[in-house]
């Protein structure tokens, strides 16, 4: 672990990838933009009534230079980018506890870099004692104590009890040296120092500013990674090799199949054309849901087993269709054993070595009551797999059989009367089918 | 310290760069072939018109960060965990609370629903993967009827039902994904690969899919082939953690949201990544990825509160969905594309349409 400070600082000198530095840098980089003397914010002194205040610049001046900068057409992201900058301190209205950012003539001023967040800061008690009592050291009005913040120095006095006499001698030491600073400087400093315990000990309870900076578990920094083995270099080496070979397509290609696939659901994507009659998420109405649950499939479901034979397999009423077209036609043995591997490969494993034995006396066995084709190549692996039968036991058979059903016995579904006729709404589906029209 | 065998280090050194070589060969092989962007091709495509999108319910009821959620098939109930361990089925468009169970840890970073809809699988830092059989009796006691599945030697990031609810694949920081049996508990494939924790998992939309992808804290996304447990695909653009990953309906591809603050798609026949989801004043890592039935949009959930929606085809960001008070650490489209549903680290879910 690396040592603290005094202030309870980690000194880790390298460069940490961890996903909170990463947005730390960010922030920091879009602040260093800020701060260009050319292409920055302006930054100024204020004369106020009795006083200067120094080295600020309004709400609205950030709002309107992440709008320019950034490219942002909406100010509200504007506003909202620049509050999360504010809530982890990286600038802080001089008036005020909270860390939001106003789009208005609120001032703000810059924190100094010595208190960034990237420098891991994880401030003790001690120290927020340490500096609540300094500030009821020097007599000025602006470094009154807050009431939250007297509330806050009463509990850490009880607390500390025992050692408060060390804690105020370091208050005094810290107060000392303040009082030598130039007194615009010190204006300048004590701000960003409340700035500080305002980022890590806020005032509010409901401290949405604490989670800003919460840690999940999953991201706890990796371990070293070790040196990788000979076994293992040899099996990335074969891996790359595996890699090498693959036949791949080029982006043209690709990129035409992303926008024919897209563009042929974009009918069905309740996000591009309203559900018919209503999404019932907007019109509170369910009719679309139980219209899509009724076993009797609306016209544009039945023209989505159209697209490919998967619509078909995926949807209960598209099967009972393909099945029954398939028994007209005394072939539907290719998908009853599709149909067959895929619920075998649903069950618990216990049930898989007798349902294995099952399809094989059904489909494949000499002289099966459902026989279908297969290449001999997959017939005989097989063989060989149902002797020690798992749950892919029958893969090679069902991707043979699925490729025959995809070139054969679906084009042949597609082109049906039976297909057409729903396709056209001109008959009902179902068992309760009323005689259809002359 | 190694291993005290006598492994030459010259022969640690050779094999390393001729792995290295052979990967630098790879990226050339796949820069090869890519001709044209995505983006370009998809300037013929309309543009998306102005977008509508509403919070149409938000689910109160979690009392810490809610971190995961799943859809039931049934296209309106969820099941969603939070921080505090809490373990919430919801009819969310009647915003009722159907079921709660109380785990025994805390960080429940994963959940997933059944598809049968009568049960739900949970888990996190207590490195198992559980799964509760949802009773009709509102006054049984769940918990009671707990069944652990899935040992990991670390938390469980990530879980999901196959096609059954006899199956649950998981993903655990301990760097690996797995494959278990529900009834009995017993693993069926293991998959190894991932040189750090794995954060997210999701299958492959196929009939026949016995494919996945996961995407972990090594910057890889692993596309692995269920049946032999061997990764047979694997894609490293990204600058951080992959925090979620999502095939794109057809399951040609498939799309990342990164602490690197970027979404990204990958296409496995161009195998290589095919397009950035990515603005300047996008700082904040995303957390959770989904897209819209048609794959034409992507919904990502990120760290600064917000949800960004892109048109995947050209690139661009279409809008900005502001509402949540912390986190997104979760988003799902709903099963049949009317809504999806985000959950926060501000203790609320939301239901966008």
């Amino acid at each position: 672990m690396a040592q603290t400070n005094s202030f309870g600082q980690t000194s880790n000198g390298e460069a940490d990838d961890s996903p909170n530095m990463l947005v730390y840098r960010k922030m920091e980089d879009l602040i260093a933009r800020m701060q260009d003397e050319k292409t920055g914010i302006p930054i100024r002194t204020v004369k106020s009534f009795l006083s200067k205040i120094p080295s600020v610049f309004s709400g609205s001046d950030i709002v309107q230079w992440l709008v320019k900068n950034l490219t942002i057409e909406d100010q509200v992201e504007a506003l909202h980018l620049g509050t999360l900058m504010a809530a982890h301190g990286y600038f802080f209205p001089i008036s005020d506890h909270v860390l939001t950012l106003k789009d208005d003539g609120t001032f703000y001023r810059f924190q100094t870099p010595y208190f960034w967040p990237s420098n891991c800061w994880e401030p003790e008690n001690t120290d927020y004692a340490v500096y609540l009592c300094k500030r009821t050291m020097q007599n000025k009005a602006r470094l009154e104590l807050a009431d939250y913040e007297a509330e806050s120095l009463a509990r850490l006095q009880r607390a500390f009890a025992r050692k408060w006499e060390f804690i105020f001698m370091q208050a005094e030491a810290q107060a000392k040296v303040d009082k030598k600073r130039d007194k615009i400087e010190r204006k300048i400093l004590d701000s960003q120092e409340r700035a500080f315990w305002d980022v890590h000990r806020p005032v509010s309870v409901y401290g949405l500013q604490n989670d800003i900076r919460s840690h999940s578990p999953t991201h706890t920094p990796a371990p070293e990674a070790k040196q990788p083995t000979v076994e293992e270099l040899q099996e990335q080496i074969k891996f790359w090799q595996a890699q090498l070979d693959r036949h791949r397509l080029k982006m043209s290609k690709v990129a035409e199949g992303l926008l024919g696939y897209t563009e042929q659901y974009a009918d069905y994507d309740p996000f591009l054309s309203t559900p018919d009659p209503s999404n019932p998420w907007i019109s509170d109405d369910t009719t679309f849901w139980e219209l899509e649950a009724s076993k009797e499939p609306t016209q544009s479901r039945v023209k989505r087993w159209g697209f490919r034979m998967d619509e078909v397999l995926k949807d209960p009423a598209g099967r009972e269709q393909f099945l029954k077209f398939l028994e007209s036609e005394f072939s539907s043995e290719n998908l009853r054993f599709w149909l067959a591997v895929q619920e075998l490969k649903r069950r618990p494993i216990r049930e898989v070595p007798s349902r294995v034995q099952e399809i094989w006396q059904e489909f494949l066995a000499p002289g099966a009551p459902s026989a279908i084709n297969v290449d001999s190549k997959s017939y005989d692996k097989t063989t060989q797999n149902v002797k020690d039968p798992g749950r892919y036991a029958f893969e090679d058979a069902q991707e043979h059989i699925y490729m025959l059903m995809k070139s054969d016995s679906y084009s042949r579904f597609i082109r049906s009367s039976a297909y057409q006729e729903l396709l056209q709404a001109k008959k009902k589906v179902g068992p309760s089918t009323l005689s259809t029209k002359p | 310290m190694a291993a005290q065998e006598v492994q030459p280090s010259e022969t640690i050194a050779k094999l390393k760069s001729e792995s290295e070589a052979l990967k630098t060969k790879l990226e050339e092989e796949r820069a090869k072939l890519h001709d044209v962007e995505l983006h370009q091709v998809a300037e013929k495509v309309d543009p998306l018109g102005q977008f509508v999108m509403k919070t149409r319910r938000t689910l109160k009821g979690h009392g810490n960060k809610v971190l995961c959620m799943d859809w039931c098939k049934d296209k309106r109930r969820i099941v969603s965990s939070s921080q505090d361990g809490k373990v919430i089925v919801w009819d969310a468009f009647t915003t009722n609370k159907e079921h709660a169970v109380t785990m025994p840890c805390t960080w429940v970073m994963a959940c997933a629903y059944a598809p049968s809809g009568c049960a739900v699988a949970c888990g996190g830092l207590d490195n198992k993967c559980s799964v509760y059989p949802l009773s009709l009796d509102k006054n049984e006691n769940l918990a009671a009827k707990k069944k652990s599945v899935a040992m990991h030697t670390n938390y469980l990031s990530a879980c999901s039902f196959t096609n059954s609810d006899m199956q649950i694949l998981t993903s655990s920081g301990d760097g690996t994904c797995a494959l278990w049996d529900v009834e009995s508990g017993q693993l069926l494939q293991s998959f190894h690969g991932h040189a750090a924790d794995v954060l997210c998992l999701d299958l492959a939309p196929s009939e026949t899919g016995n494919t996945f992808v996961s995407g972990g804290c090594d910057k890889k996304a692993n596309v692995w082939d269920m049946r032999s447990g061997q990764c047979i695909q694997s894609f490293e653009t990204h600058e951080s953690d992959i925090n979620s990953v999502r095939y794109y309906p057809s399951g040609d591809a498939f799309a990342s949201g990164s602490d690197d603050a970027t979404c990204r798609l990958y296409d496995l026949r161009a195998d290589r990544e095919v397009a950035i989801y990515s603005k300047e004043s996008i700082i904040f890592g995303a957390s959770s990825v989904d897209f819209s039935l048609s794959g034409r949009l992507l919904f990502g959930g990120y760290n600064d509160y917000t949800i960004n929606v892109w048109d995947v085809l050209k690139g661009t960001r279409v809008s900005i969905l502001f509402g949540h008070e912390n986190r997104v650490s979760t988003l799902r489209v709903s099963p049949d594309g009317t809504a999806f549903c985000s959950g926060s680290w501000d203790h609320t879910l939301r239901v966008w349409a």
